[in-house]
């Protein structure tokens, strides 16, 4: 009877899936789980007022001033603390105050691996938040708009359910004095509240954390939301209550990606970073400003680009691994900094924060277009490692797994991440910090010699001993840029050779230890959809989905871009067709960065791509039409 | 409490011996026989020798150009970086260890051109370390084309008719910048040149010094008019000069060449390093006593 959109998935992953195939092994498989478009479903018990749903996708559209962002952030925080699932997307408009903005929430009791492709609720604050999302709505969901702003579209009325609220002025009431513009986002949450019978204690000290030390902001954030509250929404709809969360009893953290990213670099033990200013990196070195002075480290904001890349290259060379990060723009501008630190086989942590490129681009959207200047971004032969994180909780690990490859096989390690990444928020398992936490201090034992481009090394790897390290022999070497001998003195052309393959063999080491990863949903098939990056998650409702209506799909996420880890070629055999799914271009060959990698890779001419260019994420709706047996088949070959 | 990196990295250990002339040796310098960059080299290893600072806690860091070979010939830490940016790549190294002494060299291209950007940045943040400028108003290691610093009129490769770019005041633009130490010297003079390092050695901030080192290959007799041995003038700043007095400082660097010669200006500005440090003390005085891992437990704490 609780027939609903998602039971076929769920359904589907008790019977197709076998086992050791779901990502996150924490996760166990949920039964119960009903959308909040099937509204019309009572379960047995309930009262007929109140309707028990398992998930629910809202999305708020307004202006950016409006604080729609922290409206979005206090509920996936409850969410987080209630243990629910949560994941949330918002849009900005690179403007420093003003523009439409929305910021899109789903909380779920089961698993959510994206934010949604539709809405359930639209919280509509102007007539133009009202006409540019109505049709982000779910067919009959609720709209719920400021009648003091919005003219509803009577032809839409059939089609969606509408609720009027006069949110600017009984804000105003609510507050007093010349506050029309304030307070909206806390009106909101208070109907929001009401709506979802989410828990009113546990909002109250959220918004008490997030406003204490502003007497006057908290009395009247907390009179807004009370005013909306009690806003008599009951006799217009239902409300609706979340079934019990199934991470019960796990403690969760709710962060974004770029908080993820900032404590992953801390935890892993990096005390020094520099960068400059550049969206939507900038919150990351904010962040590690304000945190890292507790952990007795620095970071600096620098003058430019160069000068973060060589500041940061400066203190791994004396010692302890150092980040710095930026997003597209910036990397160009490091790349030659970057290509010394593989020359002079120097560790180092590179964070670039994708966004819409080339140049100036779009500043404030998402895209993965930076996969080639991070893999390839270099002058000569200068490999280095990339890596991609795939969500919020993945920030944290990629981060400390960087650091540790820098250190391992002292070499610049490019971190990709990107705009929707940085920006959502998810809720994830508290990470044991006490086991997590790393400490990667230099020692300054003395040492009889120090030979650090050894040949004769069996891996490879540059051996650096730190400034400070008294050396017996006394020959100190030098780290350099110039081709070199093994204590790092120019060296002539014949040692090019040996010294060139020495830096690509240690990465060709480091490719044979990565693990290939498990496919998702079956080991073989006629489709195979292969992402990186953040798109794991609609990759794999995507998969799902098109399970449910008979494809033979499967999905493939690598999170090591460069080495490549071996035997992809094994799970390639098994399909028919590999698809890479990426938010990227086509190209001037027809297939986008990741497949031109796998391609130049495996010489396999069933490599193709799935593209777009469009600013925002994949829904999953996208990825399922273009999936079909009949799309792949038209996709054009080259 | 946490380690901080900034103030409790272990002291490198004293040496156990007196350290040489032939201990600091490093490479046989590739330079044109009669260059002034190796008087530099010569008076730094005196230098180096003279306060008996140990090998190991000696970095030496360079930039490109003939005068940024100077780390190979020195027997101690070094770092051949890229073009310009030596600077920024020793301020990393002086943040996180202050148990090193940091220097840097390097050639008036890497500090007023491609790196100009850094000199004034790095002076603005008065990291500490020591900067020698060679300036030898000429890029000799690309073989004769105009530096930042060429005299109007100089004939190069890339100035056939006598370049036309106005040349850049070293002093001048240090001083603008904030740097706390701007000293100038010449190759020609051994005493002041190693008096000159001596007391930017000695300075706790930015100690820049700009020395002239003739290019004999592309510019030869450039410097003439600096020496008395080739009928010059060295004269030095007036003893009545006040090196707190910015203003006084930036006319006497206004003089004509060759100008005057020794401390223009020496201010006692905090350093960026003590600065860093101060807000490492202030915020680790909220987390005494706990482990890394617990002050991060505690931010993660308002983050549910």
């Amino acid at each position: 009877m609780l027939a609903c959109s998602n039971a076929s998935r769920v359904k589907s992953g008790d019977f197709l899936y076998g086992e050791g195939c779901h990502f996150f092994a924490r996760h166990q498989p949920v039964l119960l789980f009903i959308a909040m478009s099937d509204l019309s479903v009572t379960p047995p018990g309930a009262s007929p007022n109140v309707k028990k749903i398992s998930e629910a996708v809202i999305r708020f559209a307004g202006n950016s001033q409006d604080g729609i962002q922290s409206l979005g952030g206090f509920l996936a925080r409850l969410a987080g603390r209630s243990e629910q699932e949560v994941m949330t997307f918002m849009t900005i408009p690179a403007t420093i105050s003003g523009g439409p903005s929305i910021f899109q929430v789903r909380i779920a009791s089961g698993d959510v691996l994206t934010s949604g492709d539709d809405a359930d609720v639209l919280l509509a604050f102007y007539q133009h938040s009202y006409e540019a999302h109505i049709g982000s709505l779910k067919k009959g969901g609720i709209v719920v708009y400021d009648s003091d702003q919005v003219q509803p579209n009577p032809e839409l009325q059939s089609k969606y359910r509408h609720v009027g609220v006069p949110i600017t002025n009984l804000t105003v009431e609510a507050i007093g004095g010349t506050s029309k513009d304030k307070g909206k986002n806390m009106y909101a949450l208070g109907l929001v509240a009401k709506m979802f019978d989410l828990n009113v204690s546990k909002l109250e000290a959220l918004i008490t954390e997030r406003f204490g030390s502003k007497e006057v902001v908290l009395r009247n954030s907390l009179l807004a939301f009370h005013a909306g509250y009690s806003y008599s929404l009951g006799n217009l709809i239902e409300t609706f209550q979340f079934v019990e969360g199934h991470n019960k009893g796990m403690q969760q953290v709710v962060m974004n990606g770029n908080e993820a990213l900032a404590y992953g670099l801390i935890a892993a033990g990096v005390r020094f970073g520099a960068a400059y200013p550049i969206t939507p990196w900038t919150d990351v070195m904010e962040i590690m400003r304000r945190e890292l002075p507790k952990y007795g480290g620095v970071f600096v904001q620098c003058e430019d680009e160069i000068a973060s890349v060589s500041m940061a290259l400066g203190a791994s060379y004396g010692g302890r691994v150092a980040v710095t990060g930026s997003s597209g723009p910036g990397i160009a501008l490091k790349s030659e900094a970057i290509s010394w630190g593989v020359m002079a086989e120097m560790p180092l942590v590179v964070i670039d924060v994708q966004r819409g490129g080339p140049s100036t681009g779009l500043p404030t959207a998402v895209e993965q277009s930076d996969l080639n200047i991070a893999v390839f971004g270099g002058h000569g032969d200068s490999p280095r490692v990339v890596l991609a994180a795939t969500s919020v909780e993945d920030c944290f690990y990629t981060a400390i797994e960087a650091v540790n490859i820098a250190r391992k096989y002292s070499v610049p390690v490019i971190v990709l991440s990107d705009q929707a990444l940085a920006t959502r928020i998810e809720a994830f398992e508290h990470p044991n910090l006490q086991k997590v936490c790393q400490d990667i201090s230099p020692r300054f034992d003395p040492v009889s010699e120090a030979k650090p481009y050894d040949l004769s090394a069996p891996d490879g790897v540059a051996r650096h001993v730190p400034p400070g390290t008294p050396i017996l022999n006394g020959k100190y070497p030098i780290a350099t840029g110039l081709e070199h001998d093994e204590m790092g003195r120019p060296a002539s052309p014949k040692l090019h050779g040996p010294m060139v393959a020495k830096r690509r063999k240690k990465l060709q080491l480091l490719g044979a230890e990565l693990k290939a990863p498990e496919t998702y949903a079956a080991k073989e098939g006629d489709i195979l959809l292969v992402g990186w990056g953040s798109t794991l998650g609609p990759i794999r409702e995507a998969v799902d989905r098109a399970r449910a209506d008979g494809e033979s799909v499967a999905a493939l996420h690598l999170r090591h871009i460069s080495p490549l880890p071996n035997g992809l070629e094994e799970i390639f055999a098994r399909f028919s067709h590999v698809i890479t799914v990426e938010m990227n271009d086509e190209g001037l060959y027809g297939y986008g960065q990741l497949a031109g990698l796998l391609r130049s890779r495996y010489c396999d001419p069933k490599i193709r791509s799935l593209n777009k260019t469009d600013g925002l994420t994949f829904k999953v709706k996208e990825i399922v039409e273009r999936v079909g047996k009949d799309a792949i088949a038209a996709m054009k070959k080259f | 409490m946490s380690e901080s990196v900034i103030e409790t990295l272990p002291v490198a250990s004293a040496a156990p011996r007196k350290v040489t002339r032939k201990d600091l040796t490093g490479e046989h310098s590739t330079w044109c026989p009669g260059c002034g960059d190796f008087s530099v080299l010569a008076l730094y290893l005196k230098l180096l020798e003279k306060r008996q600072f140990p090998q190991e806690s000696v970095a030496n860091v360079a930039g490109i150009g003939c005068s940024s070979r100077f780390p190979y010939f020195v027997q101690t830490n070094g770092v051949h970086y890229i073009h310009g940016r030596a600077l920024p790549f020793a301020t990393g190294i002086s943040l996180t260890r202050p148990d090193l002494h940091v220097f840097v060299f390097g050639g008036d291209g890497d500090g007023f051109s491609i790196g100009g950007n850094h000199t004034t940045h790095t002076a603005r943040k008065n990291v500490n370390m020591t900067y020698v400028v060679m300036d030898n108003w000429v890029y000799g290691l690309t073989k004769n084309q105009t530096s930042p610093t060429s005299p109007l009129g100089s004939k190069t490769k890339t100035d056939i008719w006598g370049s036309v770019d106005q040349p850049i005041n070293p002093i001048k633009q240090l001083l603008a910048a904030g740097a706390t130490f701007i000293a100038r010297t010449s190759s020609t003079n051994p005493n002041h040149l190693l008096q000159m390092m001596e007391a930017a050695v000695d300075h706790e901030g930015f100690g820049v010094i700009e020395c002239l080192s003739e290019c004999v290959h592309f510019n030869p007799g450039s410097f003439d008019a600096a020496s008395p041995r080739t009928n010059g003038k060295f004269e030095l700043i007036p003893a009545s000069h006040d090196v707190t007095d910015e203003e006084a400082a930036y006319k006497l660097a206004a003089a004509p060449f060759p100008g005057y010669f020794g401390i223009f200006y020496k201010s006692s500005r905090p350093t960026k390093n003590k600065l860093e440090a101060d807000i490492i003390t202030a915020q680790q005085s909220k987390t005494q006593g706990k482990q890394d891992w617990e002050i991060m437990q505690a931010s993660f704490g308002k983050m549910k």
